[in-house]
């Protein structure tokens, strides 16, 4: 269909507009890079992108079979990976209902020079995977691993 | 001779009396999809392996935020309409669209909100994905204002086009959010080009709940687009008829 040109040079200006703004907005995240990510991974810190004693997250599954519990109730320390590098994280408070091995988390806290990362928060970061009971089971008694139920569920 | 349908919904009167034809059977389709949804959804769908009960909030989360990007569309597009042709009944659906957006965008915050707490351990972060969903409720409300500000009819409806035609760049802002940066919200489950990563005992409920949602947006925005063309159109005969015989 022909569009007469008054309405054919409204239509342009409409496009060059949403991609005037797209390509603005495009820049201010390049500018800002990294700082828009909500928590950096263990690689990013092994690689020394973090930086030390200042308030940051980190995020990462927890590694089974690292979960330490301390002393005093609360004390626990984990340690957690992505694909390349791990990172132990030290954490005296409650633990979110769904921290369980296996569980991606992220943590808030302060990175310390020895690369230890002391938390003053957990939360439980959660997978886009939903299966009813049966099905994980099914999965992981074929020798494929899910993260292990909620106890209370039935 | 093709295009005569859409000249047809340009006319205001047109598109009243119709509409009142339509709206039982959009609220009849709405209501049993929805009613269908909810039961098969937190009913009859098994609990999640791992949520447990929990994961039954997403049959109201996920068509909720679907549909707060998609009214969004529908408001920009018809904005652009309404510049280009210069064509009223585009502005009157532009500007019926935002309440209705506005409160699904609210609906999602609410309710990703309640299933944050259980689930993350906290109500709201300021991660990439909730930050870009709570810039388009406020565009919304800025839709809104804008609007309502400019008191001279043609300068408000340009006005208020233009900010959604703009806005619209946060729309995939929103979609790809979890895919560029990290952050606390998990990826999508449902994705038309991979097989979705979700459960078909759990998928079916949840395409129905969304179907059912996209039903509901037509049937509440018809109403609103009736309201809009009574206001706008207060001095012509057929709207003072129209009052009158009621």
């Amino acid at each position: 269909m022909a569009m007469k040109p008054q309405r054919k040079k409204r239509a342009i200006g409409i496009i060059l507009s949403v991609l005037g703004v797209a390509s603005a907005i495009a820049l201010v995240f390049v500018a800002l890079g990294d700082n828009l990510n909500y928590f950096y991974t263990p690689s990013q810190i092994q690689a020394g992108e973090a930086p030390i004693d200042r308030s940051i997250k980190v995020g990462g599954l927890v590694v089974p079979g690292t979960v330490k519990r301390g002393a005093n109730q609360l004390d626990v320390e984990f340690t957690i990976r992505d694909k390349e590098h791990s990172l132990r994280v030290e954490f005296s408070d409650v633990l979110p209902d769904l921290f369980k091995e296996g569980q991606g988390i992220v943590a808030t806290g302060t990175l310390a020079e020895d690369g230890r990362f002391v938390a003053s928060s957990v939360l439980a970061k959660h997978d886009e995977n939903y299966m009813p009971p049966e099905v994980a089971r099914a999965l992981s008694e074929g020798g494929h691993p899910t993260k292990s139920p909620k106890e209370e569920n039935n | 001779m093709a295009w005569t349908w859409f000249f047809r919904l340009g006319s205001p009167k047109w598109f009243y009396q119709m509409s009142l034809k339509w709206q039982p059977w959009l609220w009849f389709f709405a209501g049993s999809g929805l009613g269908i949804g909810l039961i098969w959804g937190l009913w009859i769908a098994p609990p999640d392996y791992y949520q447990g009960e929990l994961q039954r909030i997403m049959y109201i989360h996920v068509p909720a935020a679907y549909l707060s990007m998609f009214v969004y569309v529908v408001m920009a597009v018809s904005g652009a309409i309404g510049i280009i042709w210069r064509m009223k009944m585009a502005y009157t659906v532009s500007m019926s669209c935002s309440p209705i957006g506005a409160a699904f965008t609210f609906l999602a915050l609410i309710t990703g909100s309640l299933w944050g707490k259980p689930t993350w351990g906290t109500y709201w972060v300021f991660d990439a994905r909730l930050t870009a969903e709570l810039v388009l409720l406020f565009l919304y409300f800025g839709h809104m204002a804008l609007f309502n500000a400019i008191s001279d009819l043609k300068s408000a409806d340009k006005a208020a086009a233009i900010l959604a035609i703009v806005g619209v760049v946060n729309i995939p802002i929103i979609h790809f959010s979890v895919e560029w940066w990290n952050s606390l919200h998990q990826p999508a489950s449902l994705s038309k080009l991979e097989k979705p990563s979700i459960d078909s005992s759990m998928l079916w409920p949840l395409l129905i709940m969304i179907v059912s949602f996209k039903v509901f947006f037509v049937a509440v925005l018809l109403p609103f687009i009736r309201n809009h063309i009574l206001w706008r159109d207060r001095d012509a005969q057929w709207v003072k008829q129209e009052v009158e015989s009621k």
